[in-house]
Parts: C-alpha cells; structure tokens; sequence
C-alpha cells in the first residue's frame, strides 16, 4: 500500500506512525526531516509542481515496494510556510524484517530529494534566496542505481 | 499548437508569470528550442532562461533532457535543479 499526500497543514506524527503499522508486518522504519535555523533562517518556503510531484513520489514508492517487498511506503511532504523546527517530511517503511525497512526508508529520503519537483526558498530576515542544489544529494540518490 | 507553459521557482519570478498557453512556430522543434524562443523576449525572460546548465525540464509531468521534442506535448514546464525533502 503506498501513502503519499503533500500538503500545505502540519505533519501529525501520532497519525502518520499509526497508519504506517501493518498486520503481519514486523518492522516500520521511519524518517522525519525539519527545518534547519542553522546560518539564521528564519523561515523557509516549499513550493511544487501540483500532480507531477505526487506522481514522482508514487512512483518511488512504488519502485521502493517492488524492490523491497514492502506492505506500506509512506511519504508525506508539506508545502508553503514553514519555520525552523517544522516537519518538512516524513518517510515510513513497513516491512516484515527492519533491513527492508531501513533501506527501503533510506532509498526513497535520498531519492526524492532529487527525483521530486520541490524547491525551497530560504529566509533569513529580510533577505529570501532559493536553495541551490547539492551535488552531495545527486550522489546520495546514485548510489540506488539507475532511474533518479 | 498551443502548449501549456508552467515556470516554477526562480524561473517562475524571473518571467513573472506561473504559467501562460503559447504557439510557437514551426522550427520551435525541442524544449532547447523552446528556451531559445521565450528568450528572444528579452526582459525577465532572457535573464531567467540565461543559464541553460540551471535549467530542468518536463514534458507532460513527465521529467526530460532538454534536447527532448515537444511535438504533441500538451504541457512543458521549465525550472531549476529540485531541492526537496
């Protein structure tokens, strides 16, 4: 079962854990990423490509189901206005054993953080500039193979 | 045949519009043509369309080289390297 909703509202942690559980499923891995207030960002803005983003990240997932027999992938990505502390993401895995779910979980963070149409535009006071990408996030997603 | 343009990011404030429908002639043939097209506009086009190594591509959602045709395509979309998650 894949999972994937990106919204504008705060991601609720409680709920998303719950649903990412699954019967005879004995292993949910989990990845939450957050905001950063580091170099004095005061704020950060996430936009995307409404449907193009939602069908990339379903087809990592269902690339991420295949390759790793999961009962569940689980992305949920907020858009729009955030500060420092926020969740930006949240991945869940399930699997019958956590090395599936690890990796799983570890594969689709590094994929999607260059195969889905966001971008992220910081603030720092009055001062707004769009993040560049990193070349240490190609080489992230690489190291799954081909289809980033 | 009119084809749905979307700009997203940067490029997006660089022409200042989200998105318009334009017809491009006939030798418009890849999306590289299609860049070279919009920037002969000059003003925020020409700047936001400057580097074409910053510049990513879809066509129909779905993500491409830029040397990519865009015969029959219904919407292309134009925007810089993604920086999610």
């Amino acid at each position: 079962m894949i999972r994937v909703v990106v919204q504008e509202a705060p991601i609720d942690l409680a709920a998303e854990f719950a649903l990412a559980e699954a019967e005879d499923a004995g292993a949910v891995a989990t990845f939450t990423g957050l905001v950063r207030g580091d170099d004095g960002v005061t704020e950060l803005a996430l936009e995307h490509y409404p449907g193009a983003t939602e069908r990339a990240l379903e087809a990592l997932c269902d690339e991420a189901v295949a390759r790793w027999e999961l009962a569940k992938a689980t992305v949920v990505h907020r858009v729009g206005e955030m500060v420092p502390g926020d969740r930006v993401v949240f991945v869940a895995t399930t699997a019958r054993h956590r090395a599936a779910a690890l990796e799983a979980c570890a594969f689709l963070i590094d994929r999607l953080k260059t195969g889905a149409p966001f971008w992220k535009r910081e603030r720092r006071g009055g001062d707004a500039r769009w993040v560049e990408a990193r070349e240490s996030d190609d080489a992230a997603a690489a190291r799954w193979g081909d289809g980033a | 045949m009119a084809i749905e343009l979307l700009y997203f990011a940067w490029v997006r404030e660089g022409v200042g519009t989200g998105g318009e429908r334009v017809d491009p002639p006939a030798e418009v043939v890849t999306v590289a043509d299609l860049v070279d097209w919009l920037a002969e506009r000059g003003g925020g086009y020409a700047t936001a369309f400057a580097d074409r190594q910053r510049l990513r591509a879809a066509v129909d959602q779905a993500f491409v080289p830029l040397d990519t045709p865009i015969a029959g395509a219904r919407e292309v979309a134009l925007f810089p390297p993604v920086t999610g998650g």
